[in-house]
């Protein structure tokens, strides 16, 4: 080893002792402890490690160690040096900027470098600075207001008054540690003594394989305490989503189904297991032919990936309603396409991570997921344990969007941590995150549509396959809720609609934001723009006509009783979508002179989504407890994966209470402390969750009210170990101290609250009540497309969205604005090709600059069973976007783009095909 | 493991000479390709030679270190001559990596779709070798030989790039194709520097495409069809597709060789109109 190295980092000397070409990455976070600053790829893609460099930013992940030699390095940790936060983490966490907070310490650090060269930059110059670092949550727009703001050092607004947090611009409860990099996300929790662990994965998409002896092995490497295998798996060495389909092996036995698929385990000390290259390994491979895409799986013969499904058909999912055929037939117009998606990957920046430790005969877990109480039966299962001798701790995450919902690192580390008596750790690598955990479904989707001559929507005839990859995940879940969303949020009296889940040997395709449907809107989208166009209608007002309102029923047969505000929506588009139509006519028609190689063009897209489980019971429960000392806790059992639930239940639940917003402190996701809230997936934590905090402080406050023998409308304040009760007049005082102090965490009083939104089963031709309630939007954008290269430059998106109620206006903006950023990578560029786009250079998500502004209008047309009125918005954010981009290629230049995403040689082909095939 | 940060390139060519070495300059490359389980290597980090840094001018033109970050292109005092460079320079990764990133490391990658190399194509850079055997200079269209290929030698180091002085007033610029707009790698680019004379006609142009061919290519056959035309808007009717018959666009995931050719086209055409225009 040699001298160590000195620098001066946030304003202080040190030296420390460390490889000279260890990434500084490593030498911050775990020689100095300082784990503010993330790592999102260790290329340079992400800039979630940026630093500054004698002043200038930089990715710590590509420095080695050498070069910080008499350099002056500042963090995120040097930020707020003195205790006080600086005036861009305030401007920050004003205009919530920080979602996850995953790429904040890096955003922060880009700006910082910016806003010490110029305090009052202009947008452009603010997106320069930040181009470097990717955000998957925020959709960028609040984070460069956020830059531009900074200089204005605006005061903080004060808390809303008690009974008025619903519905307030409040700054996220949990936003602080998101600035000062003290969040601790999957990677930043594990103690220093935990042994490393790296899966070693199939190189191959379909193969056989045997393992030798690794005898050999551990004696080169005295670092490598054991190599885990299938043999070591103690409970069943299978696991999946559905309680019948546990298919996915923790670890392969003799057969890998597609690249990626993890084969063994290597634990010992850091070095050594990323020293051992994975061709050291005795693994005997024999590749198979593999099938890749839905019609090789389908074709005839293919041997089937499961034996047990002989045609790779995992599930299919059907809607019938009526007789299409002939209502086809008797249909003025009719409009028949065909569209296909690729594989699209979460990109969340902060990859898998965490660790396992054994607790005697207990086994805890701490780790990033979506569902905590879902994953610590899964290990349990996996471990031949009872769950309640597995705690799941949720470790901070640093994006989901879905992709955290299926266990990945969880039983490896489980499994090491029990073998070994030893904390076990690992994280993945970007290639390793991408090429393993689950991914959108391609789809293939067909349709035919026809509508009578006054413009009413008759029949719609809907089939797509889904290529749910190697194991089934949320293939089934796909497969059920496609169907029932196939008609888009319309009225229509006859439906037939399947959706069939595929094995493919391709990574398992799962949960993404939306399951299936933002697929399916692109057909529905496209076909209502085709029909409109045949009935020379104008196209938004043809989707109002045919808007589904309270009143309708669905393909369904679920008669809508409250809350569909689609026709709201798009009505508060009406006056956008004629100026944004007038303008894009009057630039088209002055290109004609001479600038002819840009065309304008606008598009629309609608949606719903239900919120919640598809026609099976999702229950959430929520408690609240009053301490001996006054405080007020929400034991919370729901994942902020940044959306922000935990900000939203403690507002619902201090108006329910009818205490401060700012006065309850929160345990979130332990399965030790907190009850089940089901996933947070589904866009349900705010209508189901909240709607269990709602009663969970309505009990409460009735247990207070009943002590201080007060009547329904009593004011309760904590005044230390007392609470007073105001009734009119009157006054009681409730001295907490005299209660008995033997609830969970040493409350003297509790409120639980509960909820399973009412649904009723599909029968065999779809028919029910999938959902409790629906949330519904409508999108407008305004592109221009450079016709000659095939490029679309987005210039502005309005979107309308009925939330039923918005708690947190602020959050809800952020979901939609993150939604359209997704939806834009969804429709432009983002095409994860297994082996080939496994890092965040060659497979693109939308930077700062690729992201338009987007004015939000809220509609909240009530929902009477969520809790204030509110529904969903994470999902309906993203489902619209798509539809709308291509609806604008096509009024923009009449090209239909057929494959996405849109990269530029595919919008250059469809346009060239509505030229006949000649050239400009 | 060896670990060299040598302060002169005396010290640096001498251990190249000794042995072989991996080269790390900012490490914007190097440690992108070394993302999971790795090797051991020797290294030697040239970052610490000051003499390989900056931007130096005289007589005969400019002289940039190798060790020259992209940062320091874009914000150097340069003449038009440079604009395309520097527009380059903007587009190389996102702001980190230009702080970071050098000018010789980009042309040592030698990536196909390496945004430096057009643009010191089009300004007729040499680049100049030096070994314990002492210094070599060459074309830089030699020295780029293929797809991550150059005319190095394993004792070598890359020290500096060499940019003549024109004869002529002369111009700059670059164009970069991509699906999105920060840190993107081109789909294809163009590159290029006119020189006028006083009548105000083409006294030499020099053209390149990157990302369309296993290296970045000039168009000579462009560039002899300009020759002596007047700059006007009538300049850019002069691009045909012969012109770029000599590119070799591939298929790949960011697009279809199709299209690059034909979004090659389009895009030189675009530049040689902003050269007369500007």
């Amino acid at each position: 080893m040699s001298a160590p190295i000195r620098f001066r980092l946030n304003g202080t000397e040190v030296a420390v002792t460390a490889p000279p070409n260890r990434r500084l990455t490593d030498v911050l976070r775990l020689d100095l402890g300082l784990t503010g600053t993330k790592v999102g790829c260790e290329a340079g893609d992400c800039g979630a490690c940026t630093v500054l460099v004698d002043g200038a930013q930089a990715c710590a992940c590509m420095i080695p160690a050498a070069q910080a030699e008499g350099t002056q390095i500042v963090t995120v940790e040097g930020l707020a040096a003195k205790g006080e936060m600086s005036a861009l983490q305030r401007a920050f966490a004003r205009h919530g900027a920080a979602q996850c907070g995953i790429c904040t310490p890096g955003m922060l650090m880009a700006a910082s470098d910016l806003l010490r060269r110029n305090s009052r930059p202009t947008e452009d110059e603010a997106m320069d600075a930040l181009g470097g670092v990717l955000c998957r949550c925020t959709g960028y727009r609040k984070i460069v207001e956020a830059v531009l703001d900074a200089a204005a050092n605006r005061p903080e607004a004060s808390p809303p008054p008690s009974g008025e947090a619903v519905g307030a611009r409040l700054q996220r409860v949990d936003g602080l540690p998101k600035l000062d990099g003290t969040e601790r996300y999957g990677d930043d929790v594990a103690p220093a003594d935990a042994l490393w662990l790296r899966a070693v994965r199939s190189p191959h998409a379909r193969a056989i394989f045997t393992l030798g002896d690794t005898k050999a092995l551990r004696a080169k490497y005295p670092g490598l305490a054991r190599v885990f295998t299938a043999r070591d798996v103690p409970g069943n060495n299978g696991f999946g989503i559905y309680p019948t389909i546990k298919d996915q092996p923790v670890l392969a036995d003799g057969q890998v189904r597609y690249r990626g698929e993890a084969v063994c385990a290597l634990v010992g000390d850091r070095a050594t297991i990323e020293r051992i290259r994975d061709d050291e390994l005795p693994i005997a491979w024999q590749p198979l032919a593999p099938l890749m895409g839905c019609p090789a799986a389908k074709a005839q013969g293919a041997s089937a990936i499961h034996a047990h499904l002989p045609d790779n058909v995992l599930i299919t999912g059907r809607v019938v309603r009526g007789d299409v055929e002939a209502a086809l037939a008797q249909a003025a117009v009719t409009a028949e396409g065909a569209w296909e998606t690729s594989f699209v990957e979460h990109a969340y920046i902060e990859p898998e991570a965490g660790y396992a430790r054994r607790v005697g005969d207990r086994l805890e877990v701490h780790a990033c997921t979506q569902q905590p109480f879902a994953h610590r039966d899964e290990i349990a299962q996996v471990m031949g344990l009872p769950p309640e001798r597995v705690r799941f701790i949720a470790s901070a995450v640093g994006g989901g969007f879905g992709g955290k919902l299926d266990l990945s690192l969880h039983p490896l580390i489980a499994m090491a941590a029990w073998h070994l008596d030893r904390p076990v750790r690992c994280v993945y690598t970007r290639p390793e995150s991408m090429a393993s955990t689950t991914k959108r479904h391609p789809a293939a989707v067909r349709g035919r549509w026809g509508a009578d001559k006054e413009g009413n929507l008759v029949a719609i005839d809907f089939d797509g396959d889904f290529n749910t990859g190697a194991y089934a995940s949320w293939g089934p879940t796909v497969a059920t809720r496609v169907p029932v969303h196939a008609s888009g949020p319309y009225k229509v009296g006859t439906a037939r609609a399947f959706a069939r889940a595929i094995h493919t040997n391709e990574p398992p395709a799962g949960a993404f934001r939306g399951f299936g449907v933002p697929q399916a809107a692109v057909l529905h989208e496209g076909l209502m723009d085709e029909l409109a166009d045949k009935l020379g209608m104008d196209r938004l007002e043809f989707r109002w006509k045919n808007a589904i309102r309270v009143g309708d029923a669905t393909a369904t047969g679920q008669v809508m009783e409250h809350s569909a505000g689609l026709a709201a929506c798009l009505e508060a588009l009406r006056p956008h979508w004629k100026r944004l139509r007038a303008e894009a006519t009057e630039h088209n028609r002055r290109a004609g002179n001479g600038h002819a190689s840009i065309r304008r063009g606008v598009g629309i897209g609608c949606m719903w989504y239900g919120i919640g489980n598809t026609a099976l019971s999702n229950p959430s429960t929520m408690r609240l407890g009053i301490a001996a000392d006054g405080r007020v806790t929400l034991y919370n059992g729901a994942v902020d994966i940044g959306q922000g639930s935990t900000t939203v239940l403690q507002q619902i639940a201090a108006d329910a209470l009818g205490v401060p917003v700012d006065c309850i402190a929160q345990i979130v996701a332990d399965t030790a402390r907190t009850e089940d809230a089901g996933k947070t997936s589904a866009s349900r934590q705010t209508f189901v969750s909240g709607k269990a905090a709602e009663l969970a402080g309505l009990d409460l406050r009735e247990k207070v009210l009943r002590l201080a023998n007060a009547g329904p409308k009593a004011r309760i304040a904590i005044d230390g170990r007392r609470l007073r009760v105001k009734d009119g007049e009157a006054e009681r005082t409730v001295d907490l101290s005299a209660l008995k102090p033997d609830l969970p965490g040493g409350d003297v009083l509790t409120g639980r609250g509960r909820f399973d939104p009412p649904t009723k089963p599909l029968d065999a031709d779809g028919q029910g009540v999938p959902y409790a309630t629906y949330g519904f939007a409508a999108q407008l954008c305004d592109i221009d497309v450079d016709v000659e290269l095939g490029t679309v430059k987005l210039r502005r998106f309005v979107a309308a969205h009925d939330v039923g109620r918005a708690i947190n206006p602020p959050l809800v903006e952020g979901q939609i604005h993150g939604g359209i950023a997704q939806g834009i990578g969804l429709a432009l560029m983002e095409e994860y090709i297994p082996g080939r786009t496994e890092n965040l250079h060659d497979y693109l998500i939308p930077t700062v600059g690729d992201v338009p502004p987007i004015d939000v209008i809220l509609i909240e047309d009530r929902e009477p069973l969520g809790p204030f009125g509110a529904k969903g918005i994470g999902e309906p954010a993203l489902v619209p976007t798509a539809p709308a981009i291509l609806g604008a290629i096509r009024d923009a230049t009449g090209a239909v783009v057929r494959k996405l995403p849109a990269l530029p040689h595919r919008v250059r082909a469809a346009i060239k095909a509505t030229q006949g095939g000649t050239q400009p | 493991m060896a670990y060299l940060r040598p302060h002169s390139i005396e010290e640096a060519v001498g251990a190249l000479a000794a042995r072989p070495l991996i080269v790390l300059a900012g490490g914007t490359d190097h440690f992108p390709a070394r993302v999971g389980p790795r090797a051991e290597e020797d290294i030697l980090d040239i970052s610490a030679i000051a003499e390989m840094r900056g931007i130096a001018e005289d007589d005969r033109g400019w002289r940039i270190g190798a060790l020259t970050t992209w940062t320091t292109v874009a914000q150097a005092d340069l003449p038009p001559l440079f604009d395309g460079l520097k527009l380059a320079a903007r587009e190389v990764g996102g702001a980190q990596i230009q702080n970071r990133g050098t000018v010789g490391g980009n042309l040592c990658n030698a990536s196909p779709a390496a945004d430096g190399i057009p643009p010191l194509l089009s300004l007729d850079a040499q680049v100049e070798l030096v070994s314990a055997a002492g210094p070599r200079r060459m074309p830089l269209a030699d020295f780029v030989q293929g797809n991550r290929r150059t005319a190095r030698r394993g004792d070598e180091l890359l020290r500096a790039i060499y940019v003549p002085r024109p004869g002529h007033l002369a111009r700059g610029d670059f164009l970069k194709l991509g699906a999105r707009r920060y840190l993107v790698i081109s789909i294809a680019m163009a590159a290029g520097v006119i020189e006028r004379t006083g009548e105000n006609t083409v006294a030499a142009a020099r053209i390149a495409v990157g990302a369309c061919s296993a290296s970045a290519q000039r168009l000579p056959a462009l560039e002899h069809a300009m020759l002596g035309t007047p700059i006007d808007k009538s300049l850019a009717m002069r691009v045909t597709p012969a012109q770029l018959d000599a590119l070799a666009p591939i298929d790949d995931i960011r697009g279809s060789g199709a299209y690059r050719r034909e979004a090659a086209l389009t895009l030189v055409r675009r530049l040689v109109g902003r050269l007369a225009a500007a």
